[in-house]
């Protein structure tokens, strides 16, 4: 143990002289070799005294015996459990409370990044509790809410090194009770789910009208009709253009059966699809259909009663919706759940009966699909991402907290490390 | 007195389930908190308690005894819950539904949860089913002095069935939530925490007053009386005492009459603060009233840890998922659990919850994974609870002659993968269902 922390704080020394001060992504990536790990893959089951060679911040290797060269820093797992960073589909933390523009029903305009407060402590303790990725969404005031943002938790880093490179575009919308109240608050529209749903298809429709002017508009152009005037731009409707257009991936706020099967209607109504229910406490009701149109849930573990649309849930609805073939991941939507996603994941054990794996799957390689990432998180494969945590106690229980975090290959934070236990932040910076 | 009523109202419970015939459990592995783990034990209940304890062979299972099979089984007393709100809200966020704080004032001891204890609410059966069998229930946290506590069981048709002990203790929140501090147009008294101290301050003090108005009162009347009796009056002291009219009793008030307790020191005041500087001031104005108390929350006094312990009373932690400030470590908050049992401090875990009491048992279990034993994060919920609230005579453990509140699982009780496959309440099988169990098997298609 000792020597295995010796050698691990050289290590340390190496990566953190270049990174505090420089505040930048490491130049170089260290060849890491773990060993002696059991490692949880998520894809291809567990195993026991397992290695992964990380090269260039990417898995090369997993196995029971990995090649790395003789160079590569060993870290010594000690038998502990290694799974792959949790991936968070749904958080709100990093915006400084810039999470709705309640100002307007629709407002597909916002763009996340433009509030996103990297320093944000939320981000560290994530980063603890063994979060890697987040989907940073708008809330959930407006039908229509903002363009989301996509990071991972390289904590202490600036602002760009926290985005996820490529992630592609994603889109909040929501229906129910939180827009009927804010609009209907200040008596407004929407203020009834019939308005919801109204303001919805007006605004897709604009967008419909938006996208055949400039279509008109090009096909003038590529004719050679020089008098042809450009419609005026608009922020607005462009966004819901590539949501029509399948540019933006929809995240729907949603909570009871029948809303859920009234967004998938519209989707088709207007031709784009839904990537994931979130909350979706009521799947379990229609989760037939859910499954069928190939629609994710991102939903909490046990969270109940908290209001009219939560009356219905039932702990069993991530597995219940699961065993109907629905891609199922359990999210924080606070700063508190971001901090313990493997205890909510594990709820699911005891819920119906998930498998290690599959309660595993909701927190890993399930929200990476939501988010559009999966083919570079979410499981222990080569190729993919070096995201991993190493775990003191058997992460799906009780007992299980990160021991170390490591993001791109590089250790980003360690329980045994002083302060707060990071590597690439120090207090006071 | 607390315990006198716990005994009243169980005795009742117990003669209503008299002639029960005794029920076993067999072959389970007891953790039985008071006297260790006993493995392959037996535990046997009967008329609401339980009459014995112990070793398979060391116990004579009686010849009618209804005996249920606990291999593989976890046996271990019902959990008890140091502060929530079961019974006082059913939907969060629609306020007809609620009846948790009455926020027209700060002073406000004379509200009783016993008033609005709702014993039909759905969030009940949802709480038992995970093995929690007891709760202290407080109102909402928004005034200083909200009303007083009750003590529960979470079974019964009835809320005068459930309340075992109606008033059991008062909570003085000082968090700094209490001010109405909201913004500068809604700003009323007590913006601050100066006003805050004064107010309760003074609210102690007019306590005070009525005391001795009626200790006053008293003392003349008993004079009175002991004047009227003398014979050897002489006729123009009794002229004079015609004069006299016979004294009459001060004004009768509620809200200073609901602090008399806690001020003579009868029963606890439940002391909320979160930071070192908020928990000072109110332990010394816990100090200046000669107030018995508990401490609760405490969150962010990590830097008064020996001062705490210093205090010797019980201390109500967490919830251990409160959210570090800024400043603070990640495991600030999940650490203080051991950080108080390494300094000899009695803990006891509370869920702060509603709807997810249930999930009281995964606290003390995450408290281990930064050092608590797991005997005591076990106690924490179960006999440090106990004790803290003077039931440890009938709860909190598995031993002969107390309540059986009994709980049977398929695992170790801590854990968030154990199911909880039967819970007794005062020997009584409960039905293991919910309204989501229900919704469950509906949408199961069974």
């Amino acid at each position: 143990m000792n020597r295995i922390a010796t050698r691990y704080a050289l290590l340390l020394l190496v990566l953190s002289a270049v990174v505090i001060q420089a505040q930048q992504p490491p130049a170089a990536h260290n060849d890491v070799v773990i060993k002696n790990a059991v490692v949880m893959t998520v894809t291809h089951g567990i195993i026991q005294n397992g290695s992964v060679y990380i090269k260039d911040g990417k898995i090369s290797a997993v196995g029971k015996d990995v090649n790395a060269p003789s160079s590569a820093t060993v870290i010594d797992a000690g038998g502990k459990y290694l799974t792959p960073g949790i991936v968070d589909s749904h958080s709100h933390i990093a915006l400084d409370d810039d999470v709705n523009e309640a100002t307007s029903p629709v407002t597909p305009q916002m763009m996340m990044i433009d509030a996103f407060d990297y320093q944000d402590k939320a981000i560290y303790r994530g980063l603890a509790g063994g979060v890697t990725t987040s989907l940073l969404l708008h809330g959930s005031a407006n039908m229509i809410g903002g363009q989301a943002v996509v990071i991972k938790h390289k904590y202490g880093l600036n602002r760009d090194a926290l985005l996820f490179p490529g992630a592609p575009r994603s889109i909040k919308f929501a229906s129910g009770e939180n827009p009927k109240r804010v609009y209907g608050g200040k008596d407004q529209l929407p203020s009834t789910r019939m308005g919801n749903f109204a303001v919805q298809r007006e605004a897709l429709t604009q967008a419909q009208d938006y996208m055949r002017e400039w279509d008109d508009y090009n096909a003038k152009v590529k004719k050679g009709d020089k008098d042809a005037s450009a419609p005026k731009r608009d922020l607005k409707m462009e966004a819901l253009a590539d949501v029509l257009r399948g540019n933006l991936m929809v995240q729907i706020h949603c909570y009871r059966a029948d809303e859920l099967l009234t967004e998938m209607a519209i989707a088709k109504e207007f031709g784009y699809k839904v990537r994931a229910f979130h909350h979706a406490l009521e799947a379990y009701k229609v989760a037939d259909q859910l499954a069928a149109n190939n629609v994710a849930i991102a939903t909490f573990s046990d969270w109940w009663g908290y209001k009219q649309e939560a009356w219905d849930a039932i702990p069993w609805n991530a597995v219940m919706s699961m065993r109907k073939g629905v891609r199922v991941a359990i999210k924080s939507d606070s700063e508190d759940f971001a901090r313990r996603l493997n205890q909510e994941a594990a709820k699911s054990i005891r819920y119906g009966g998930a498998t290690d794996e599959e309660a595993l799957k909701m927190i890993t390689l399930n929200p990476a699909w939501i988010i559009g990432v999966d083919d570079k998180v979410g499981s222990i494969d080569v190729g993919k991402d070096a995201d991993l945590v190493i775990w003191d106690g058997y992460p799906l229980s009780s007992y299980g907290v990160p021991n170390k975090v490591f993001i791109d290959g590089d250790i980003y934070f360690d329980r045994s490390l002083p302060g707060f236990g990071m590597t690439h932040y120090s207090e006071g910076q | 007195m607390n315990r006198l009523l716990v005994s009243f109202v169980l005795f009742s419970a117990a003669a209503a389930l008299a002639q029960q015939k005794p029920t076993v459990l067999k072959g389970g592995k007891l953790l039985t908190v008071s006297h260790g783990t006993i493995e392959n034990g037996v535990l046997v209940m009967q008329n609401g308690k339980i009459t014995a304890v112990g070793a398979e062979g060391s116990i004579m299972i009686p010849k009618d005894a209804r005996v249920i099979d606990a291999k593989g089984m976890t046996i271990y007393p019902g959990l008890i819950d140091s502060e929530d709100n079961l019974g006082l809200t059913e939907i969060s966020a629609e306020q007809s539904t609620n009846d948790l704080i009455e926020s027209s004032d700060e002073i406000m001891p004379h509200m009783h949860v016993y008033d609005a204890f709702h014993a039909e609410s759905e969030l009940i059966p949802v709480t038992r089913l995970n093995g929690v069998t007891n709760a202290i229930i407080a109102p909402d946290t928004k005034d200083t002095l909200p009303g007083q506590d009750s003590f529960v069981q979470l079974a019964g048709k009835t809320s005068p069935e459930m309340i075992l002990i109606r008033d059991i203790a008062m909570p003085l929140n000082f968090t700094g939530e209490q001010r109405h501090n909201e913004s500068w147009d809604k700003r009323k008294f007590p913006q601050t925490r100066m006003g805050m101290a004064a107010q309760l301050r003074q609210a102690f003090l007019d306590a005070q007053d009525y005391a001795q108005h009626w200790a006053d009162y008293e003392k003349k009347k008993s004079e009175a009386t002991q004047k009227t009796d003398d014979k050897d009056k002489k006729p123009d002291d009794k002229d004079k005492e015609k004069d006299k009219k016979p004294p009459s009793p001060p004004k009768r008030d509620l809200k200073l009459e609901a602090l008399l307790p806690y001020l003579q020191g009868k029963k606890p005041i439940v002391l909320a603060a979160e930071e070192a500087n908020d928990l000072q001031t109110a332990v010394s104005l816990a100090h200046e009233f000669n107030l018995k108390f508990v401490l609760n929350h405490i969150s962010h006094s990590q830097s008064v840890l020996d001062y705490v312990a210093g205090l010797k009373v019980p201390v109500i932690v967490g919830p251990i998922y409160e959210d570090p400030k800024p400043y603070e470590r990640y495991d600030t908050v999940y650490s203080l659990p051991a950080q108080l049992y390494k300094r000899g401090v009695k803990i006891v875990f509370a869920s702060f919850d509603a709807h997810n009491v249930r999930n009281l048992p995964y606290q003390a279990g995450f408290a281990t994974a930064f050092g608590l034993p797991y005997d005591e994060a076990l106690k924490a919920i179960t006999l440090n609870a106990a004790e803290t609230w003077g039931v440890a005579d009938q709860l909190g453990s598995l031993d002969a002659g107390k309540t059986a509140n009994v709980v049977m699982a398929n695992g170790d009780p801590l854990d968030l993968r154990t199911d909880v496959k039967q819970v007794f309440i005062a020997g009584q099988e409960i039905p293991m269902t919910s309204r989501q169990t229900r919704l469950r098997d509906q949408y199961s298609g069974q």
